[in-house]
């Protein structure tokens, strides 16, 4: 699978990381050679095998409806770039709901 | 002083109690110790010697009224990973510089209740993902081991380069690590010293820093066996705030150290005799297979037939939970935020994340947004998940056989800085031989079994089974025995 | 029942709508925190660090929530599946921390159901409901008056939300009304979400799509976030008249989300085509799949109460009310609960005639809910006591309750005060009719000779003299019987 810079944009896009065109062309030639090499997994068939998400040797445990936290927006804010009014500060965001 | 710092922890432990000297006096012993080396080494990040020496204080005080802790008054050195409350706590990133959790997590609440403390934070690969220690902002950490025939600085291994250096250079009794795909075993190889990853689940991951949720866990970093399993029993144990921590009860693991291991199965699987691997190496491996014999133990032969498929497995899985993982540092509500001129929102995130991540943090978070994507999941992720279920039943179906399993830890001694950088698949093919472990959740344990011609230490590694970390400390603390490795990296231990 | 049409330059159009209810679950803490739940607090107080994704925070599930969940499934007569999974929804945006929404996306709690929805015209309609989902609410971005600035408050971030979507089987505005109301009603009975679509605890999205009768579905438009019934109508009936007019003239419409604009009336782009979502769901790795058996669910089914549409089937079978009736009592929780407190002490076709017609006429003209009302159970129950034994009579009963709205006053203490007691003397009001009488002889006359219609001449006579007080049973009897 050989990656373009057209879709190299697209990801970094999602990522939400700006990327120079330098970095776009290395980019497109480390990322194909690494799913290249990936590729391997094809050699495998898996169409019956189950698809393994965790290790863990335990059910998901479950909470009791209780407050236990909160009430600590000092230690939410602390390390904030931007604070006032008890709220983070971030420029302005167009499309609210 | 260094009488002090070349004392094993067990050994300093004891000595404590039977209070041979103050735990200030060892403390100060290894932070000047940090002071001296650490401008050379890098291995912390932050150095915390002030807090260290008020710890050891109240540690003093509380050996003194017969209260002490498991680990009273000893000094360690903690990943920068690991979210320490009021501490500079970085993931050696420039993404994270100054930010201070007001928070602590879960491992090292352990270590402190059971009355360590702490030297300062280590260096590491920025956010865990390397196996050389040379991408994190804060510069490259130096192995403290040297070439016989060469003058150039080598690498630690990674990502918990820094633990790993400082462990190996006698700046601190123990560290602590992670390990995602080798991140705790291949720098203990390469620098010469234990270190264990535990069963998935064995250890909280609350307020450690995410890599790959799915395959990350805490472990330590030690001089020898012993000191390990003593580390390693006080930082496990269930945690109700990691929905993936195991309910299961830990052992003392130092009671597992029998140094009896007779008619125990030792699985050897041929396909980790790769193509390419080094005759010292393979030498190693052949004098482990040995010593485990002499001490009792049945060598079998197994097989792990998925093993090549291991790395690619890794890195989709890895990168892909990565990448939701990173999301979170964004600029918005702590560490970096880098103020666009025509201060719009977008722009904030994109020239944050872009100024805050490193070229391979970057390269991963691309990378698992790639497989994660629309028209790509089912080729890409579902498919890696599918072979991870392979690759685990392996082991499963070899534990049918065999109690155990060695092979070397890494397919080389310790590299120079610079080797390996230009193609990223080079560098990852150092985790081959412990990758499989991690995407099936198994412990294991690396430990310094001999020196390569070059005069670097070369490890070998004992995986064991789910939530048998007894065997397996039972079997390295053999083995140590048999190897007697006693070299230690120039300048350290005089 | 008529179908609903648009009508548009070319013809008649069919509306096709489906509805994505976000529902808060009125759990104490939430979904994956153990932060409180709150309305109304001062902002980021009811913020833990796993909320604000703090670096290494991990989430844990709340059994009260997946209860709630299983509740409101089963109340919509859904399949529960043992087994879920929870996903990550993977964007950007400052009110959601962690940068991805822990959600469920290829296996949910709860799949297939169905609601009834009763029609005005008493038939009943079947929505189909396509699953029920656990998911994280975000926070909230405040504009406080700042155009350079948004200021972020997470306190709502992590509470825990029921998805449910809905078939698109709604075919006008007011059929989606009805099953938002019904919707809303259900989870009201069930305890599981307090529906208050004002302070934003249940919120509605609605998807669109017009085509010709026959045709095949058109392209559809998501609304998001419609905060009343009143407006989903309102942006309804906009954005199909706005699709119709873009189709005649020639043009396609883009799949898109738009936002409703409550002032000007008109849905508006919110996002475009290019900023079209991937948002990478994958399994979220810090949890492992949601488990539990059928005893599980069976035990929270016996727990369920009396679900509306059973309601009001056993109201017209057993208390012998009308359909319509049936279904405004049952409608709302609160109203609900007022008739069967009322309807316990007193006829039940009478509670439900004075709640119906005369309780709601009032609250509905002084824009009041039954939970304000200023005449409570109690005071209802006084009224309807005065009725039953026969102190007052019906038309009295009205004067009387028009007092009590207004002044909040007992039903007794009007009609102390006013002296409105019914008049049942016999005498008394025989005497009445003996002086009417005697007064008009010549109506008497005319009655006796044939003109039937003067009786309500008498009766009139009878209530003026005696201030409406008589008895009008009594006065009926007593007039025959005395004009005969």
């Amino acid at each position: 699978m050989s990656l373009d810079k057209a879709a190299i944009t697209k990801i970094a896009k999602l990522a939400h990381i700006e990327v120079t065109e330098a970095e776009k062309d290395t980019f497109v030639t480390e990322l194909s050679g690494i799913f290249k090499w990936i590729e391997q997994l094809n050699e495998l068939k898996t169409d019956d095998v189950p698809m393994l998400a965790s290790v863990s040797d335990t059910a998901l445990p479950w909470r009791k409806d209780e407050i236990t936290d909160g009430h600590k927006r000092d230690a939410i804010l602390a390390n904030a770039p931007a604070s006032d009014y008890g709220c983070f500060v971030v420029p302005k965001v167009i499309d609210h709901e | 002083m260094s009488e002090l710092t070349n004392l094993s922890l067990a050994e300093a432990r004891d000595a404590l109690r039977a209070k041979k000297f103050s735990a200030k006096e060892l403390t100060q012993a290894y932070v000047t110790a940090v002071e001296q080396h650490n401008p050379k080494l890098n291995a912390f990040i932050t150095v915390t010697s002030e807090q260290a020496i008020k710890g050891a204080e109240a540690s003093d005080k509380k050996i003194a009224a017969g209260q002490a802790g498991a680990l009273e008054g000893i000094p360690l050195a903690i990943k920068d990973l690991f979210c320490t409350h009021n501490v500079q706590t970085t993931a050696g990133s420039k993404i994270l510089e100054g930010f201070k959790p007001q928070y602590e997590s879960s491992v090292t609440e352990k270590l402190w209740a059971a009355g360590a403390n702490m030297l300062g934070k280590t260096n590491l690969d920025e956010f865990a993902m390397g196996s050389s220690n040379t991408t994190s902002y804060f510069g490259n950490v130096i192995n403290p081991w040297r070439a016989k025939d060469g003058n150039k600085d080598l690498v630690p291994g990674g990502s918990s380069g820094g633990s790993a250096a400082a462990v190996a250079a006698r700046l601190c009794l123990a560290a602590t690590g992670t390990d995602t795909g080798g991140s705790i075993r291949q720098p203990a190889s390469f620098c010469g010293i234990v270190g264990i990853k535990p069963t998935y689940g064995r250890c909280s991951r609350y307020g450690t820093i995410a890599f790959a949720s799915s395959l990350d866990q805490a472990g330590m970093f030690a001089r020898n066996v012993r000191d390990a399993a003593i580390t390693q029993t006080v930082i496990s144990g269930h945690d109700p705030k990691d929905s993936t921590s195991s309910p299961k009860a830990t052992p003392d693991f130092e009671k597992a150290l029998t140094g009896n291991i007779k008619g125990l199965k030792i699985g050897v699987p041929k396909e980790y005799r790769v193509d390419g691997m080094s005759s010292e190496i393979a030498d190693l491996w052949d004098k482990g297979i040995k010593w485990l014999k002499e001490a009792g133990a049945e060598i079998v032969d197994i097989s792990l037939p998925h093993t090549k498929y291991a790395l690619a497995t890794y890195y989709i899985i890895a990168p892909a939970e990565a990448s939701s993982n990173l999301a979170r540092y964004d600029g918005i509500r702590y560490g970096l935020r880098v103020t666009p001129e025509n201060g719009a929102l977008n722009e904030l995130y994109c020239k944050t994340r872009a100024a805050g991540f490193g070229k391979e943090v970057k390269r991963r978070i691309m990378i698992g947004t790639y497989v994660l994507s629309a028209g790509y999941y089912d080729a890409y992720y579902k498919k890696a998940q599918r072979v991870r279920y392979l690759i685990a039943q392996d082991f499963k179906d070899a534990y049918t056989k065999v109690d155990a399993i060695l092979t070397p830890t890494t397919p080389s001694a310790a590299f120079a800085i610079g080797e390996n950088s230009k193609d990223p698949i080079a560098m990852y093919l150092n985790d081959v031989f412990t990758v499989p472990t991690s995407l099936a959740g198994l412990p294991a344990i690396s430990l310094p079994a001999g020196l390569s011609a070059n005069g670097l230490p070369l490890g070998l590694q004992i995986i064991g089974k789910a939530f048998d970390e007894e065997t397996v400390f039972r079997i390295a603390g053999v083995m140590e025995e048999a190897a007697q490795f006693k070299a230690v990296p120039q300048g350290v231990g005089v | 029942m008529s179908e609903y049409r648009v009508k548009g330059k070319t013809g008649d159009w069919e509306v096709i709508l489906g509805l994505e209810v976000h529902a808060q679950i009125s759990s104490k803490s939430k979904l994956f925190s153990g932060a409180p739940n709150d309305f109304g607090s001062e902002p980021n107080e009811n913020v833990s660090l796993v909320d604000a994704g703090m670096p290494g925070m991990l989430p844990v599930i709340n059994e009260y929530c997946i209860e709630q969940a299983v509740r409101t499934g089963l109340g919509l007569k859904a399949h529960i599946n043992l087994r879920s999974v929870f996903d990550r929804k993977n964007y950007f945006y400052p009110d959601l921390p962690q940068g991805y929404q822990i959600s469920q996306f290829l296996d949910p709690i709860v799949g297939k159901g169905i609601m009834h929805i009763d029609m005005p015209d008493g038939t009943t309609r079947d929505i189909g409901i396509t699953r029920l989902h656990l998911e994280q609410d975000a926070g909230k971005s405040l504009h406080e008056n700042s155009n350079k600035y948004s200021y972020i408050d997470l306190n709502r971030a992590g509470i825990a939300l029921m998805e449910i979507v809905s078939e698109p089987d709604l075919r006008s505005p007011e059929e989606a009304g009805l099953y938002l109301k019904k919707l809303r009603s259900i989870v009201r009975y069930l305890g599981t979400c307090d529906g208050d679509m004002e302070k934003g605890s249940m919120r509605c999205d609605v998807n669109v799509s017009v085509r010709k009768p026959g045709d095949v579905l058109g392209t559809r438009c998501e609304i998001k976030n419609v905060n009343s019934v009143r407006f989903m109508i309102k942006a309804i009936e906009f954005e199909a008249a706005r699709q119709i007019e873009i189709i005649e003239n020639g043009g396609k419409i883009d799949q898109e989300t738009r936002l409703f604009d409550s002032t000007t009336g008109e849905t508006r782009t919110m996002r475009s085509k290019e900023d079209a979502h991937d948002y990478r769901y994958f399994p979220d790795p810090d949890l492992l799949p949601l488990e539990f058996t059928q005893e599980y669910v069976d035990k929270i089914k016996a727990t369920l109460p009396e679900l509306p549409d059973d309601k009001k089937a056993r109201y017209i079978k057993d208390l012998g009310l009308s359909p319509y009736d049936a279904s405004v009592l049952v409608a709302d929780h609160a109203t609900t609960h007022f008739f069967e407190t009322v309807a316990a002490k007193h006829n039940p076709k009478l509670a439900s005639n004075w709640i119906t017609a005369e309780l709601f006429g009032r609250l509905n003209k002084a824009d009041l809910e039954i939970d304000a009302s200023p005449i409570s159970t109690d005071k209802m129950s006084g009224l309807l006591a005065l009725i039953e034994d026969n102190t007052i009579s019906g038309k009295i009963a009205k004067v009387v309750f028009d007092k009590m709205f207004e002044s909040g006053k007992t039903a007794a203490q009007i009609v102390d005060e006013e002296g409105l007691k019914q008049v049942t003397d016999t005498g008394a009001i025989e005497k009445i009719i003996d002086d009417i009488m005697a007064a008009n002889p010549d109506k008497v006359a005319e009655y006796r000779s044939g003109k039937d219609k003067l009786f309500a001449f008498f009766i009139g006579q009878v209530m003026k003299v005696s201030g409406g007080k008589a008895n009008p049973n009594l006065v009926n009897e007593l007039l025959k019987k005395k004009l005969a």
